[in-house]
């Protein structure tokens, strides 16, 4: 049964989500916050996450949002694979969604056209679009906008078979120490492990959509994401990297099949203004 | 410790100040983050003038969201300060005073701050809403082509700041992350 749907949809709920998102973080961010503030034993480190709590409040009440750097609006579009679109390009409607979003919900414009000529696009275009088929008639977006304090902090580790789950776990450890405070502590840790050079880079990117508290469904990778995240939080880092005991609010790992010769492994790091917004179409 | 500081510093105040000192300014800073202190780079290899007098004032590593009519300015958080490094030593013996960004600097920089008795600050990385509140007045005094990356001129009130690096070459960065480390 083949199920139409006009791009404006898409348009029009791009828009609203990356407001939403720049706005608002999602209940289990929330959630996180408390649990640092709770956690840190740091004086300085408890003043720090009070001031990121009282600037998420003034954020949603007074519509400033919660980091000046917007991000760069990454978008995943899950189409059922019975989906017809009409009324046009899919991706130039996204593109549109984004454009009136960062216009209209007042949001920074930090995107360059060319990466080395690096003039301004002026409208927050083009976003970073990823798309997959799935089974059914509808259309999951999810509009992550991603900031690039925390993501030029983020690794590609290409390790061999013979690393394996403590190469891994080094890997990460690696990335996050160099990170340090540049990426805005307590952060959250996306790990894509397996796939390809690209792959695991993506799974990373989508790893960090994930609600904080949903472990992962596999027992050996729920292990590792409770034991990195413990030993992230031993490192001494702490909130804006000066010093305390919640360096990481969570580490979601997801896996992939992966060529007899590799063991490529992405850490996708994101600081404490995760953002991201989940609709249906 | 809990301070209250006007800007542009003093320089003996600057001299009192240590890392892990919690600081609230009030007065005149600047804002420029890469395009800007690319092209004052460029003026100064060129021997023109740069827009804004370097001498005894702070710069505020900083790009802000558009902001909403009746506010002076978006949200208005720090940037990674370290992507300004390379520029930064050349300001510093220029007189710069000091710097509020987050993140480390490069070892040229720290012993930059010290040589010239200047210091760096860190504002909370992520809290652009609160931050953009103390900040009461916003104006692009250059390069306005650049948009976010323009240089403003900015009134804050009690604008608040963490003292990262300081004059006798302290380091919080370094210092406290060794206070709260567990071994694994």
């Amino acid at each position: 049964m083949i199920r139409t749907i006009h791009v404006n949809e898409l348009t029009e709920n791009i828009k609203e989500m990356c407001i939403e998102a720049n706005h608002f973080l999602s209940q289990d961010m929330n959630q996180a916050m408390k649990w640092a503030q709770e956690t840190e034993e740091s004086t300085l480190g408890k003043q720090i996450i009070s001031q990121l709590q009282e600037n998420l409040e003034i954020a949603g009440k007074d519509m400033i949002p919660i980091c000046q750097d917007t991000g760069m609006a990454v978008i995943f579009l899950e189409i059922g694979q019975e989906v017809h679109f009409e009324g046009g390009s899919v991706e130039e409607a996204v593109n549109e969604g984004v454009r009136k979003g960062y216009a209209e919900g007042f949001l920074r414009k930090s995107v360059v056209a060319d990466p080395l000529i690096r003039e301004n696009t002026k409208d927050n275009t083009p976003a970073i679009l990823h798309y997959e088929i799935v089974p059914g008639d509808k259309v999951k977006i999810t509009v992550a906008p991603k900031g690039f304090g925390s993501e030029n902090m983020s690794r590609i580790f290409m390790l061999k078979p013979a690393d394996g789950i403590e190469g891994v776990k080094n890997a990460v450890l690696t990335a996050v120490r160099e990170a340090g405070p540049n990426a805005c502590p307590p952060m959250v840790i996306g790990v894509g492990i397996g796939g390809t050079f690209e792959k695991c880079a993506l799974i990373a990117k989508k790893a960090l959509t994930r609600e904080i508290g949903q472990p992962s469904l596999i027992p050996y990778v729920k292990e590792m994401e409770e034991e990195l995240l413990e030993k992230i939080n031993n490192s001494g880092i702490g909130p804006g990297g000066l010093g305390g005991r919640v360096t990481a609010l969570a580490v979601n790992i997801d896996t992939y099949p992966t060529h007899i010769a590799g063991l490529p492994v992405g850490i996708n790091i994101c600081c404490h203004v995760n953002r991201h917004s989940i609709r249906e179409v | 410790m809990e301070r209250y500081i006007k800007a542009p510093l003093d320089k003996e105040e600057i001299k009192s100040l240590r890392a892990g000192d919690y600081v609230y300014i009030t007065g005149t800073i600047y804002t420029a983050r890469d395009a800007a202190h690319n092209r004052m780079q460029e003026a100064l290899d060129h021997n023109e003038k740069l827009p804004i007098i370097i001498e005894g004032n702070i710069i505020y590593y900083m790009g802000p969201s558009p902001a909403r009519e009746g506010r002076p300015i978006g949200s208005a958080g720090p940037t990674t300060a370290s992507r300004m490094d390379r520029y930064t030593p050349r300001l510093l013996d220029m007189g710069m005073r000091g710097m509020i960004g987050k993140g480390k600097r490069s070892k040229e920089v720290l012993d930059a701050i010290v040589r010239n008795k200047a210091v760096y600050f860190a504002a909370v990385g992520g809290a652009g809403a609160l931050l953009s509140q103390r900040i009461k007045k916003s104006k692009v005094i250059a390069y306005d082509d650049l948009g976010a990356e323009a240089i403003r001129e900015l009134e804050v009130e009690n604008f608040p700041v963490i003292v990262v690096a300081d004059p006798q070459g302290n380091n919080l960065y370094e210092t406290a992350i060794k206070t709260y480390k567990k071994e694994n």
